[in-house]
């Protein structure tokens, strides 16, 4: 008679049937995470061999995530920890010095130079002033950035990918956001900053 | 008391700006600034342009995933 019990073929079988499930369902969210993974780092490739990185570490410990919870979240916890991890930043404490420029920082720029339509953002900018300034705001900034903003997390979800407090999440964000409108205004209005 | 914008309303809805558009404000926090919004044009325009700022800069930074790279990932799943 066979060691296994009866119902050990079940759990085999309910345990490859999850896990098959989570690989779908991770797999359905990898072109969000890819958003957020490729302005996260400078490359096409860097955003590649991370994406493969945290694919392969998830499919290798699925079981540690909690089936019910945000699994978009989960995958981008271990994408940023790889990214940091790998050296591709160094870490450091952010820099906290008071930045003079307020949130209203670039309107008012555009409208000194002239420019006072305020839905027509694009009439001054490109695609690649603003790939560029994002690119120059310093990483620290750029990742609680690139979470909101372009992956659309809330503070609490940032805080948790980024194991940070959410204090943190929102002073990060906010001076992010104002460097990212002082380089967007350099390349609006040039020297005229 | 009431909330007040004193010294200066357009500084204070200023530093509401973010929170605002991120819905993290306190509904307290958020009537003030919509009380200030309604009767101030200098303060809509500039929360209207932070809108089509923030619209802008995510489209311009999405960049889709190269169709082969979804393929390298399937095959990272555990054989059956």
């Amino acid at each position: 008679m066979s060691e296994i019990t009866p119902t050990e073929p079940q759990r085999i079988a309910t345990e490859a049937r999850d896990r098959v499930r989570f690989e779908e369902e991770a797999l359905e969210l990898s072109d969000q995470v890819y958003r957020v993974a490729r302005r996260l780092v400078g490359s096409r490739e860097e955003a590649e061999d991370l994406m493969q990185e945290t694919y392969a570490r998830a499919f290798r410990s699925w079981q540690s995530y909690t089936p019910g919870t945000n699994l978009r979240a989960w995958l981008l916890r271990i994408l940023t920890n790889l990214n940091i991890d790998r050296g591709r930043r160094v870490q450091r404490s952010p820099d906290m010095q008071p930045l003079e420029e307020g949130d209203y920082f670039l309107y008012n720029k555009l409208e000194e130079n002239g420019e006072t339509d305020e839905d027509r953002v694009d009439r001054r900018l490109s695609q690649d002033d603003a790939v560029t300034a994002l690119s120059e705001v310093p990483h620290d900034f750029r990742d609680v950035l690139v979470l909101v903003d372009i992956g659309d997390f809330s503070y609490a979800d940032a805080a948790q990918i980024l194991d940070i407090p959410i204090g943190t999440v929102m002073s990060r964000l906010h001076r992010g956001r104002r460097i990212l409108k002082k380089e967007l205004a350099e390349r609006a209005v040039g020297s005229n900053v | 008391m009431a909330l007040s914008f004193e010294p200066d309303p357009c500084e204070r809805c200023e530093e509401l700006l973010q929170p605002y558009l991120d819905r993290e404000l306190s509904d307290a926090e958020r009537a003030e600034a919509e009380k200030h919004l309604d009767g101030c044009s200098y303060c809509r325009k500039r929360y209207r342009f932070e809108v089509e700022l923030r619209r802008f800069v995510r489209q311009a930074a999405v960049e889709e995933m190269p169709p082969d790279l979804k393929a390298k990932l399937a095959a990272l799943r555990t054989p059956l």
